[in-house]
This record gives structure tokens, sequence and C-alpha cells, in this order.
């Protein structure tokens, strides 16, 4: 097991190299390592989970609302099953508490059957319609205005920082190399041209040329910055960039147009003012932005949507927080009274062809795995389980193993019960007593814990995500030369590189 | 396991010491602060400038001296003084759930204090859109970082705000190696005292930009420019920068105060009354958490007045069985604190603590209960988010069943 972050690539060929450690990256890797392969994972940021999985609005959804019919539709309804079922066991913090869509005009009233025949129509039966007295009896903070409603019990919230980690931990702790800071520059192939990368120099298209039918013990060369890897297979699961690495193996057919959505996160004292998640009806004209509870204890509020050329284009707009701050008060007249604790970004990597875009090419031993939009969190085991077979149909061998240990990792949820509060962990080791994040409650030993972990917190923000250090409504007033500096030393780095400052 | 106390203070900076030791004075018992830094001495710990100490010791001490003392004060006075200690919520009426390296437990106090400070609104709580590196700060992480942490942790910085703490995180910058490339404010003019601003940041050419906000900060890993526009002439222009400091703009740390239920008021903290009591019996509140932010002395002087009156109630058993006359304030008037007016108190040092919302260059003051006019006075040249004082001596005449008074404003 390794996570490599210095140094270059290897000498070494794996059975399958999956490009991209963001939920879905993860969640195929680690199915993969359930069977006697050998497993590489390059992920081109600096953690697994950096990128689009950790800035969204964090719903397991049921899929109710899916296009009938679609890939998606089927992979989102078994996805939620699977990871609603293993969640528990790995420590990835989920909540039913169900969703309630609101209908606050007359066009959205007239929408709701639709919507109920359509949760049908994609085999979810339990979704009821909701008079407003009902509406207002379950949500009394719900603005005045309030026409009709459906419920959709089944509809949860998740852990977007703890499932991908989770995902990753276990495909690591069972064998699997990840290699972070390795974005895929380049493709090879033993005997014939290899593929560099255009596109990296000038951002722009290249003609498709990459290498074709070859030999089953032929290997792919993948030349990162860090040096060059070598797998038989490779599944593209590279999110936003995946069109980029699409094109390095031979084919152009759709293209990642980044769709930005910002998201407020609202105090936990916000929390009270909501008891499920708050669902807009979309209409022709608009998707609206939802409301809920997170499994941290926060309130979100968004998304917004809008097209970008930059995948990088991560920054909130004046414009966007505005509307969210406007809708936000329309939908939650209290939340005016609430202090904003963050502000998320996150990237939509949508295509062109609004479905997923996995296909699989028996003969060049190469998955595609990309347009996942915004259904990836949920998705993602069943993803994981269509690309593995797949992968045995299109003749890779695939035996389990008996050896597959499970992890856990961390519960960081408000639901479950944390080191600070358990007075056993306290009295075994004072470290869980000292608490060090005031406003989120992370004792001392999370934090060097995490410093330490199979896949280690390696910056503030990696902390952040497996911690819930300074994530809290203070943003590092009280503790941020505090969490800085125990971070330094359980991770033997300095404190001025952890700031930025070197 | 619960602890018992005769008095349980939550924070252990100058208002939640000076209370334990003016408790002690007057013969309490067992007092006991919870602190939940390691340390204890409050912000003062890393405000590392003169300035403290002059209302209550009668000295001129830096933040650390003045933080040293207290804690020293505090234990030689019997004061049960427990660091790494926290307050994680309540546990029924005047029972606190604390977590601490010894375990976890429960605190009863015959009475509590909450001091618990305040701290400055963050760049997110102030929606400043862009994208999120690293180097931006509060004046509070800044100081930690240079003074206690003893790093360099810019080379030149932009901060935001131009109140008081805004040219003391000058200082700070300086002292950790970083030039201050602006200061920014949507004020019109700074507010704090010519002198101060002059040795912060005039000498050392900083300019100051006024009626101006940070539109939007710019950076991948780490700050790279902050963009600014002045709301006058919508002019916008980057400043080249690698630290956003965000200054000021405080709130109370109210979380105990709303999760145990007790009434808040528009200073966001737990409203008071004169002798300091919240809503809940037992409870009472000092120091920044009911006046966000007043100098630490303030601070001080705001919990020994809380001790004077928990120690009465202790003896007496006394609390007033209807609630008090609440004050509200009408804007321009942001908050005043205390911010009722109940039994025969008055409040600390003998006034109201106010702020205003907009430069009022002269204006009268009025303090009415229904129809009747209670007080006025004059102002000239009142300035937001600096502290008014507004004299006490109207509060004898309050109809103590009467309905809310109002403070406000006639511009002249």
């Amino acid at each position: 097991m390794s996570v490599v972050t210095a140094g270059g690539g290897g000498a070494e060929v794996f059975d399958v190299a999956v490009i991209g450690a963001g939920v879905v990256g993860a969640a195929i890797a680690r199915e993969l390592t359930r069977h006697r392969l050998r497993i590489l994972v390059l992920e081109a940021a600096s953690d697994v989970g950096a990128g689009t999985s950790k800035a969204n609005t964090a719903i397991l959804h049921t899929g109710f609302d899916a296009k009938p019919g679609t890939l998606e539709a089927e992979l989102v309804r078994r996805g939620h099953a699977l990871l609603a079922r293993h969640a528990p066991d790995a420590g990835i913090p989920v909540e039913r508490l169900g969703a309630l869509l609101v209908a606050w005009n007359e066009d959205e009233r007239a929408a709701l059957p639709g919507i109920a025949a359509r949760a049908r129509e994609n085999g979810y039966a339990a979704v009821r319609d909701v008079d407003a007295a009902e509406l207002y009896a379950r949500e009394p903070a719900l603005a005045a205005g309030a026409l009709a409603g459906l419920a959709v019990p089944d509809e949860s919230i998740v852990c977007p920082f703890t499932t991908p980690l989770a995902f990753a931990t276990e495909a690591v702790v069972n064998g699997a190399t990840l290699v972070l800071e390795a974005p895929l520059v380049g493709v090879a192939c033993a005997g014939s041209g290899a593929t560099d990368a255009p596109w990296i120099a000038q951002g722009g298209a290249a003609e498709p040329s990459g290498p074709r039918h070859r030999a089953d013990s032929e290997a792919y060369v993948l030349r990162t910055p860090r040096g060059e890897f070598h797998a038989r297979w490779v599944v593209n699961a590279a999110g936003l960039c995946a069109d980029d690495v699409d094109l390095l193996f031979g084919h152009a057919r759709f293209t990642v147009t980044p769709r930005r959505g910002e998201l407020i996160v609202f105090d936990k004292l916000a929390r009270p003012l909501l008891r499920h998640i708050l669902l807009p009806v979309p209409t022709a004209r608009t998707k609206g932005v939802l409301v809920s509870p997170t499994v941290l204890g926060n309130l979100v509020l968004g998304p917004t949507a809008e097209d970008v050329p930059d995948k990088g284009a991560t920054e909130s707009t004046a414009a966007g927080l505005d509307a969210l701050i406007r809708q936000g008060r329309r939908l939650l007249p209290a939340l005016a009274e609430e202090e904003v604790t963050a502000v998320y970004v996150g990237l939509r990597a949508a295509t062109e062809h609004g479905e997923y875009q996995i296909h699989f090419h028996a003969d060049e031993h190469y998955v595609c795995v990309a347009g996942i939009r915004s259904t990836g969190l949920t998705a993602s085991m069943a993803i994981a389980e269509h690309v593995r077979d797949g992968l045995r149909d299109a003749g890779l061998v695939l035996e389990p193993r008996a050896d597959f240990r499970p992890v856990r990792i961390p519960n960081i949820g408000e639901a479950s019960p944390r080191p600070y509060a358990h007075a056993d962990l306290i009295a075994a080791d004072p470290d869980c007593g000292r608490i060090v994040c005031h406003c989120e409650r992370v004792t001392r030993r999370e934090i060097v814990d995490a410093a330490r972990a199979a896949i280690p917190a390696r910056s503030l923000d990696g902390l952040r995500r497996r911690t819930r250090a300074m994530l809290g409504r203070c943003q590092g007033f009280y503790c941020t030369a505090a969490v800085t500096r125990l971070l330094a030393d359980a991770s033997r780095r300095s404190v001025a590189e952890l700031l930025g400052a070197d | 396991m619960t602890d018992d106390a005769d008095v349980v203070i939550v924070g252990g900076g100058p208002a939640g010491l000076a209370a334990a030791i003016e408790l002690r004075r007057r013969g309490i018992e067992r007092v006991v602060v919870l602190e939940r830094e390691p340390e204890a001495g409050g912000v003062p710990r890393h405000t590392d400038h003169l300035g403290f100490a002059v209302r209550d010791l009668r000295r001129l001490l830096s933040g650390p001296a003045y933080a040293a003392r207290y804690v020293r004060l505090a234990r030689a006075a019997g004061v049960d003084v427990r660091t790494e200690t926290s307050v994680t919520g309540w546990e029924g009426g005047r029972t606190l759930a604390i977590t601490a390296p010894s375990g976890r437990g429960t605190v009863r106090g015959g009475a509590i204090i909450l001091a618990t400070g305040c701290r400055e609104r963050p760049r997110a709580a102030r929606l400043v859109p862009g994208t999120r590196p690293l180097g931006v700060f509060t004046t509070g992480a800044l100081q930690q970082l240079v003074h206690v942490e003893k790093q360099r942790v810019a080379r030149r910085a932009v901060v935001v705000g131009a109140e008081h703490v805004s040219f003391s995180a000058v200082l700070t910058l300086a002292r950790g190696g970083a030039t201050t490339a602006a200061i920014v404010t949507a004020e019109p003019r700074h507010q704090t005292y010519g002198a101060l601003a002059w040795a912060t940041a005039g000498w050392r050419r900083v300019p100051i930009l006024t009626d101006t906000i940070v539109s939007r900060i710019l950076g991948r890993r780490r700050v790279e420019a902050v963009e600014v526009t002045n709301v006058v002439s919508g002019a916008t222009r980057a400043i080249e920068c690698d630290a956003v400091v965000f200054t000021g703009d405080w709130i109370p740390d109210h979380e105990l105060a709303r999760t145990g239920g007790l009434v808040v008021d528009a200073t966001r903290g737990p409203r008071v009354d004169a002798a300091l009591r919240t809503s809940e019996r037992g409870v009472f509140a000092a120091g920044n958490l009911i006046h966000a932010a007043e100098a630490g002395d303030v601070a001080a002087l705001s919990g020994r007045h809380a001790a004077a009156a928990v120690a009465t109630f202790l003896r007496s058993g006394m609390w007033p069985a209807t609630p008090p006359v609440a004050i509200v304030c009408r804007p321009p008037l942001r908050w005043i604190s205390p911010g009722a007016v109940g039994g025969d108190a008055r409040p600390p040092r003998d006034r109201f603590v106010m702020r205003v919302g907009a430069w009022i260059d002269d204006a009268r003051l009025s303090v009415t209960q229904g129809g009747r006019r209670l007080w006025d006075t004059r102002f000239r040249a009142l300035v937001p988010g600096r502290s008014i004082a507004i004299d006490a001596s109207w509060t004898d005449a309050v109809d103590r069943d009467g309905p809310e008074i109002a403070v406000a404003l006639d511009r002249q």
C-alpha cells in the first residue's frame, strides 16, 4: 500500500490505472482492489476528492427526478442503495432526512403530478403529495405562501468529504498505489506512436491519434510530471479533465463545459430551522435552489448554475452570492438573522450530451467514465460496479480476493458521537479531551491521526475535510495558529509551508 | 459525574478572571473559571501592544503582561482556573457539560457567568467573493501566528477595516515582517484616533482607501491580489498582496447563550439588565460577550460588576420576578449595553455603552419610555463602530412596570 507524494514513476506494470481520485475514481479503485489486481490511481491534485467531489450539495439522491430509462437513472437508484448500506461500515456520515419539494406558485403546483409520475417511473414509489398544512406542520420556519408539495422520504444527506476519502483509503489499505500531483499529460504504448499532450501547451483540441488495438501483454505508458507509470488497462475518471484524457486515448466525442455552482453554508445555530431537505420545483424556466441541513450540522443553500469557460473557475461571485442570499430569505426568512459560516464553489463536469459518457473499449483496454455532472456522489458505488462488470466483459480477469480488509475511517458527522464527547476515549487518551478547534469541537488526537492516516492530511484544506478543523464559524480566528502548528508537527512540514508563506 | 461550585464562570479572559477575583474578595468560596485554551488570559495574551490595565488595574501594560497578571491574581485569590476545559453545552439548569483532558463531566453552579468574549467576522461571513486561497486572516489569527508562533505570515498585506484594531493589525503585520499595502474601509473616514492612525499607518505611508470595499480576492494557492471597488465612483483596481486581514466587525461568541435559550438582543449577545443578569435565573453575562468589542479593562470592570451582583444573588436568593424593561435602539443606533433595566442596580461604570451605524455630526439623543422623556443629551461627531458612553442617571426614573425604553437620535 502506498501513497506517492514525492519522487517519480516506476517500472511496475499495474493491471489497471484509474485516472482521477474524485469520488467516482476512488469508488472504482476500491471496487477493483476487491479483486486480485494491481491498481494504480493517478490524481492531478495534491489530495483525493479535491475537485468537484468536495464542493457539491451533498445530497444522496433517490433518483426520483432522473430522466427515466437512462443509465444515470439506473446508476443513481442503485448507487443510493449501495452507499446507504455501506456508509455506516465505512464511517461515512449519512442521514435519511427526507426531502420536501415545495410549490410556491401555480406553475410549480401544476408541475407536481408530473414529478410524482416520473418518480414512480424511476422505480421510486414512496413519493407522496403533501398539502400546505402538512408542509407548515413539518417545517414551521418555511416562508409564507407555500401552496403544496411532494415528500420524498428517502432523499438523504451525505458527507462529500468523507466519501471519496473512505473509498480511496480502503483501496490504498488493500494495496492500491495512489500517486498525487500526477496529472496525466501523455500516453504511449509499447510498439506504437506516443500521444503526447498538445492540449497541455495550448489548451486546445488536438487531432485524435491515440493508440489502437494492442496485445494483452502490452502496457500503456502513462506520462505525468512525476515520471512514467505503466498499466495494462486504463479507466478515465478524470472529471473536469475527462475530455482531455479521452483525447489522449484517441477519442474526441464530448467536451466538458464546467457548470459552476456556488453554495452558502450557514451557522450551526441555523440548523434547527429545517428538518428536511427543501427542494425547489423545477419548471421550464428555472431549477431553483435547495436549502438543506448538512451532516456536519449546518444548513447549505444553493447551488447557482453558470457555465464557465475555465476548468479552474472555482471563485465565488458577487452576483451569485447575492442571488443565493435573496433566494434563501424567500424560502426561510429566519436565515436573515443567521451568520454565514462558509462559501463553497463546485464545477459540474457537464458535457453537451446530457447523459453519462461511460464507454468501454475492449480492444484498447480503456474505459471512459465521464460526464457524471451532479450525481457522482450518489452513483459512485454503482458506477464502480458497472465499470467492474464492463471490464470483465471486455476481458479483464477479475478474481475476487478473500483477504480484502474493510476499513472504517473516523465519522465526523453530527449524528455520530465524536471523540470530544466520548468519555471512554478521553479516559484512554487525554488528547481526545483536548479540543483545539473549538467551533467544531475537534480534538488534538483527531488532528494528529489525520496527519498520520493512510492518506494523510498534507494541507489545512485536507485537514478540514478529514476532521472539520477550521470549518466552523470563527474560520480560524481562535485556532489557526494552534491547528497549523499541530498539523506541521504531526506531518513534519513547516507552519510557513502550510500557510503558503514559503 | 457532576462537580459543584458556588459560581462557574465560562471564559478566562479579563472579564471572567476579574469576576472570579472579585467573587473571592467578597468571600464566595468555590469559584471555578472554565477556560478552553491551554492558557487563560483571553485575547490580550496575543495582543502585544500597550494600552491595557488602565481603568481596572491603574497601570499601563501590554496585552500579554495584562493577561498574565490576571491569571496570577486569580490563582493567588484561590480561584480554580481550569484550562483546556471546554464547555460543550448545557445539561439542565445552571449545569454545563465539559470536555477536558481529564475526561467528560458536568459542572453545576449556584450562579453562572458567561464571559466568552467576542470575535471578528471572517471573510466568508462578510460574503467577499473570489477565490479561497491561503493568506486570508482575521486579526485574531494573525496575532496568534505572529506573537505566539513567531511566524512571518506575509510579505505584503491589505487590511480590511479602519477601526482601532485595524491599525493594531498594521503593527502586528510589521512585527511579522509584512508591509501593509493599504487599509481599505467602506466608510468615508477611518474610525480611530488620529494619533493612533498616524503612529501605525501614517508614518509607514500606508494609504487609507475610504469608501472602498474588497470586491474580489484573487489567487490560486495563496492570495495574489485583491480587487477593490470605490463604492462612490464605482472605480475598480487591483492591489497586489499576499495576505488579506479582515479586522473588526465584532460579533459576540454567543453559542452558549443561544443554545441555552437566553434572550438575545441587538448586541447579538445575551440581553442583560444593569446588574448583568440574563433572562435565565442565576445566569449572568459580562465582558465582550455583551458589548463587542470594548477594551480589555472595560471587559474586566464588567466582570467585576457582575461579581457584585452574583454575590448578592447567592446570599439573598433574590431574582427579579418580572422581566426587565427592554431598551430598544432606533436606527442609526445599533445597540446598547446593558440592553434592559430591572431592579435598582446601575450598569457597570454607571454608564451604558452604545454603537451607532452612521456618521452623525450633530444630534440629540433621547431616552423615552412610553411618551415620557427620561433624558436627553447632545452629541457631536459620533463615529460608527466606536464606543459611545451614555450616562445612566435616568435609570432611576424608569417605570419598572412600564413599556420598553426607546433610545433614538434626532439629527440636527
